[in-house]
């Protein structure tokens, strides 16, 4: 049996109304030392926080968005973006960021790590963890 | 392989019941509580789709947080199942992994 | 807790680290290096720059194995490596090229 678990972060909530989507990429970039499989899974407000062309200098706190660009360097480049969520709030996926990671395992390509995936998709993945993590 | 989720809020207050429900594979289980029981409620605007999805999953309550709000048992939904603090464990073994849904 | 850099007064907490990122300058980064007894040279200074930048760009001080990876990436293998990185900050790279950087402490170091 491997040692290696495969790990979800479920992120359900908007960016800056409550402290979840911060500690969750704080317990991801924490955790990503572990080398375990990681995954990312944004569904319903979730999807909120991975909008491009956000600036928080007028609020006061810190703008968080552009750690996930960081992710692909924590070997964490599986962001799964669940296409309902997105409709149902007037997003596709041109609103998001560009999020890139380089491939080891083909001469360092750059390739996306978003993955839009349907709901059914969506359930199937998480029937699929190990462990998940819910913020 | 199963997932046991838990819900913790109330569906009047956030579609995080739904949501959950949405994304459960047939034969999970979901256990409601904290404010979540009051989705186990009969008789409101969302009782009939929780009993839609009661068909496919397992709908538990937890009895400690359903009498510390005063909800007589015979108000809930006859698909819903009351367990104490032990069920809970109970479930949590019985299943392959918890998703909290939060 | 402060520095004091040409007779201004730069907070920092209990470990060293500065608390308002914006208070940073090049004199002040000298300052702490010499309570870390680090002599600043320009190889020094080359991994504190790339800090800053990875940190202006992602918003993170890296851990130090993503540290010393980019580090591979950007600069090649014979300064990426944990020999390089250790000789220049024998106490950790990612902890002590940050504090002089500015930076908070990197996440994921307790």
């Amino acid at each position: 049996m491997s040692d290696t678990k495969k790990f979800l972060y479920v992120n359900r909530k908007a960016p800056y109304g409550t402290i979840y989507a911060l500690e969750s990429l704080e317990v991801v970039l924490i955790g990503a030392a572990f080398e375990q499989e990681v995954a990312l899974a944004f569904l319903d407000d979730g999807v909120f926080q991975l909008t491009k062309g956000q600036d928080t200098t007028g609020i006061g706190v810190k703008n968080f968005s552009p750690t996930f660009r960081a992710l692909g360097d924590y070997d964490v480049n599986k962001l799964y973006v669940e296409r309902e969520s997105l409709e149902e709030r007037g997003l596709s996926e041109d609103d998001l960021q560009e999020i890139m990671y380089e491939d080891e395992d083909d001469d360092w390509a750059e390739k996306p790590s978003i993955r839009i995936v349907s709901r059914a998709e969506m359930a199937d993945i998480m029937a699929e963890q190990d462990v998940i993590l819910s913020f | 392989m199963s997932t046991l989720h838990t819900v913790n809020k109330s569906p009047f207050e956030t579609q995080t019941l739904l949501s959950c429900l949405n994304h459960c594979k047939d034969g999970d289980a979901v256990l409601l509580i904290e404010d979540g029981i009051y989705g186990g409620l009969a008789g409101t605007g969302l009782s009939e789709a929780i009993r839609q999805s009661a068909s496919r999953v397992k709908i538990y309550v937890l009895n400690e947080d359903v009498k510390a709000r005063g909800i007589p048992a015979e108000r809930l939904m006859e698909e819903v199942t009351g367990v104490g603090y032990d069920g809970f464990v109970d479930l949590v073994t019985e299943h392959d992994r918890t998703q909290s849904w939060l | 807790m402060a520095y004091e850099v040409n007779g201004q007064v730069v907070e920092h907490d209990e470990e060293g680290y500065i608390v308002n990122l914006s208070d940073w300058s090049r004199e002040l980064a000298e300052e702490i290096a010499k309570t870390e007894n680090i002599e600043m040279t320009d190889e020094h200074w080359e991994v504190v720059n790339f800090l800053r930048d990875y940190y202006e760009e992602y918003q993170i001080a890296p851990a130090v194995r993503v540290l010393i990876k980019a580090i591979k990436k950007s600069m090649g293998p014979e300064k990426g490596n944990n020999k390089y990185m250790y000789e220049l900050f024998p106490y950790g790279p990612a902890k002590q090229a940050c504090k002089i950087a500015g930076l908070p402490k990197p996440t994921g170091c307790v």
